[in-house]
């Protein structure tokens, strides 16, 4: 040692070295293959296994695929073809089922002929979400607003939507994709409004019903203008009753009344024509919306100080995630109607709704409290340290973070439900897996076809949360900040 | 370094006032049955810069906590700008709203940019218009030396600049007093100085300030007074020419030696 330090030159630097580019990948097909499928024996073992099980199920259901018949009256006409075609004994997929019968996985029950309503409300649905979902990106916006006038504008068209709807959607939608271009945060108002319009759409009846329901916030807004000067306290409660005491006592009479006056209605569409995809579709949109706020205000709940407030956070998290959610649905189906006073009429699906939310909610608390025990102790320190108040500092500093974290489980939880509303089978509703599959089945023609309905069914399913896996995603990438 | 940082310091507002900015009287604090602040008096006049130091675990960031309420006290009393600490939430936020805090981990919002950082509290505390706030965030931006960063998140910062950012971040609320936990404690040996210049300037302007560091030098040039804590009591403290050259304890002596001795 002592050796080379005596031999060590004395060494100064006269010129730093300039930055120089990094040297060019190695790159091609073999050197992929290579480092990725051959790289030794153990990998190059279990990449000839994968080959063979794809090999395996590939020509296991190859021909079935290959010999799908699309045009075809029944069952047994599609085996015709099929024995025809490929010779006796071959096997082939009958997608003629899904092509006679698609409107019945999509609509349920929902009369042909007002077909163009939930399709409407589904166009406006899009309009409903862009200020939320994607309100950073213009682009995108132009894309989806543009891809939404065009589909729905067509598809109401083809299903004889009468010209005065039609021209209602248009002016909506090419509204809205002017609003996009100059303040997408307008659009909010649409969004507020959307639930009460879809609700309309959809059931039809008249429209002073949702209008007396906006009514009712109108109102606590009011009181807790004119109370504000009072007292602090008494403007919040009263903002809170004033709507209920609205909803519960008058708004009904109000909204027939006013019927009565000036007529606002459309057709109306009982809840039990409701099925399929529609039906599907109604329940988890109703179910994410609500479930997320309601999350949120659980978990902080079960993250305060206060004893009471926790302990009912604890208790109502547990007891539903302690109880299957064909449980909640059958309560929702019978039970319920035994605590109801007697006479009031409340609709399936909306009680059905209700249960999915509460589910669904108890899981998003828990997700959301991941993400809320995720956030360094910091982070409370430096909110409070500034001034701001519990509500603020949640709102400002804790809730952003922690549902930055929290997005992939809570877009798991979504995805999850958005399946479960599939177990309103249980509850005598045609939901697209099940009931629906069964009803096609119930005629003559379709008897005994199981395999092309459930994989249809399932591959829509797939498409939809393939589509929000990919969202939660995008906006992962999109609220990245940190640089590690 | 004490001797660089000496030399430049300009002394002329500097000056302590009789006001009384912090009163700390009798004040116990307990971590369950442990101990960790015992019988602490302390009264602070407007334009002090305190230095506490100590070693680890002598309860010298729990106290500076305390003043706002980051840490709550089980006896005794502490008075903050006239303003008694009670379990009154509207009081707490007061204090703190009046009272800046410099943290050792910075605790910068990390989904916020750094204009944002500064802006939100006076935004949505102090009720200042958006352009306002922005005009003054600049200006303390620029008295940090850091106004091209506005922009950027906190994660694209060195610890100096974060650490700078934090230190803007606290003065937008435009403080009476500034707390400062161990604030270049977390940085690197080059980024220290940055820092400690940014103290300084704030001291030169006659800013009331307690900080907990292991600076010595910045408490020599500095602080008009010294405190040296141990086992969650203040066991001496003196104005810092005394203090570092003619400790009394015992204790203070042993520590003395141990961070200046090398």
């Amino acid at each position: 040692m002592s050796d080379t330090h005596a031999q060590t030159v004395p060494f100064v630097r006269d010129t730093m070295l300039p930055p120089a580019t990094p040297p060019a990948a190695q790159s091609g097909a073999v050197l992929w293959l290579r480092t990725n499928l051959f790289s030794g024996p153990v990998n190059t073992v279990l990449t000839l296994l994968g080959l063979a099980i794809v090999w395996f199920l590939v020509s296991h259901f190859w021909d079935w695929f290959a010999h799908s018949v699309w045009n075809a009256g029944s069952l047994s006409e599609c085996r015709q073809i099929i024995a025809e075609t490929w010779g006796e004994g071959a096997r082939g997929a009958c997608w003629a089922v899904i092509r006679e019968r698609w409107n019945q996985y999509v609509y349920g029950f929902y009369p042909v002929e007002l077909y163009w309503r939930p399709t409407m409300a589904f166009g406006l649905l899009f309009v409903a979400l862009v200020p939320v979902l994607f309100s950073e990106s213009i682009r995108i916006r132009r894309i989806v607003l543009g891809l939404t006038i065009v589909l729905t504008l067509w598809l109401m068209a083809a299903l004889g939507a009468p010209a005065a709807w039609l021209a209602f959607a248009a002016v909506v939608l090419i509204g809205a994709l002017a609003i996009s271009e100059r303040n997408v945060a307008w659009l909010l108002v649409f969004s507020i409004l959307y639930p009460l319009m879809g609700v309309w759409f959809l059931w039809g009846g008249s429209a002073w019903g949702p209008v007396m329901v906006l009514v009712g916030p109108i109102l606590g807004w009011l009181a807790w203008r004119l109370l504000g000067r009072l007292s602090g306290l008494v403007a919040t409660v009263a903002a809170l009753i004033v709507p209920l005491v609205w909803w519960i006592g008058f708004a009904g009479g109000a909204a027939r009344d006013a019927e009565n006056l000036v007529s606002l209605a459309i057709p109306a569409v009982a809840s039990d024509r409701f099925g399929g995809f529609l039906l599907s579709i109604t329940i988890g949109i109703a179910g994410i919306a609500m479930s997320l706020p309601l999350g949120i205000v659980l978990a902080l709940a079960r993250r305060s100080d206060m004893f009471l407030v926790k302990s009912l956070a604890v208790i109502f998290i547990e007891f539903i995630r302690g109880v299957p959610l064909i449980a909640l649905l059958f309560v929702a189906s019978l039970l319920l109607n035994y605590f109801l006073p007697p006479g009031t009429t409340f609709d399936i699906i909306l009680r059905v709704i209700i249960m999915v939310t509460l589910f669904s909610a108890a899981y998003m608390a828990e997700v959301i409290r991941g993400g809320l025990a995720a956030l360094p102790k910091g982070q409370y320190e430096a909110a409070d340290s500034l001034g701001l108040d519990y509500w603020k500092a949640q709102r400002l500093i804790v809730l952003p973070q922690a549902l930055k974290i929290s997005i992939p489980g809570i877009v798991s939880t979504f995805i999850g439900m958005f399946k479960d509303t599939t177990l309103v089978t249980f509850v005598g509703l045609y939901d697209p897996l099940k009931s629906m599959s069964d009803a096609v089945r119930a005629s003559t023609s379709w008897k005994g076809i199981y395999w092309e309905p459930y994989i249809f069914v399932g591959f829509i399913f797939f498409l939809i949360c393939f589509g929000m896996s990919r969202y939660s995603m995008y906006l992962e990438r999109r609220l990245a900040r940190d640089h590690r | 370094m004490s001797e660089d940082i000496t030399r430049r310091i300009d002394r002329s507002h500097m000056q302590v006032s009789d006001e009384v900015a912090i009163d700390i009287r009798n004040m116990n604090k307990w971590y369950g049955s442990f101990h960790v602040l015992r019988d602490i008096d302390l009264t602070v006049h407007r334009g002090e810069r305190i230095v506490i130091a100590g070693p680890s675990g002598s309860g010298k960031s729990t106290l500076i906590r305390c003043i706002n309420r980051l840490e709550e006290h089980q006896s005794g009393h502490i008075v903050v700008d006239g303003i008694e600490l009670t379990n009154d939430i509207k009081n707490i936020d007061k204090v703190r709203s009046e009272v800046g805090m410099v943290f050792q981990h910075f605790n910068l919002f990390p989904h916020l940019t750094v204009l944002e950082n500064c802006t939100l509290a006076p935004i949505w505390v102090r009720k200042v218009p958006r352009k306002q706030a922005e005009a003054t965030a600049m200006k303390y931006l620029e008295k940090v030396k850091i106004p091209e960063q506005a922009a950027k998140y906190p994660g694209q910062l060195s610890g100096g600049q974060q650490q700078r950012v934090a230190i803007a971040r606290s003065l937008c609320m435009q403080p009476r007093i500034m707390l400062f936990d161990e604030p270049t404690s977390a940085l690197d040996p080059e980024m220290i100085k940055e820092v400690l210049d940014t103290m300084i300037e704030l001291a030169e302007e006659g800013m009331t300030m307690i900080c907990v560091t292991h600076e010595m030098g910045f408490a020599q040039a500095v602080a008009n007074r010294v405190i040296f804590m141990d086992q969650g009591q203040i066991v001496e403290q003196n104005e810092p020419r005394e203090f570092f050259n003619n400790p009394r304890s015992e204790r203070t002596k042993l520590f003395l030696s141990q961070i200046l001795g090398h």
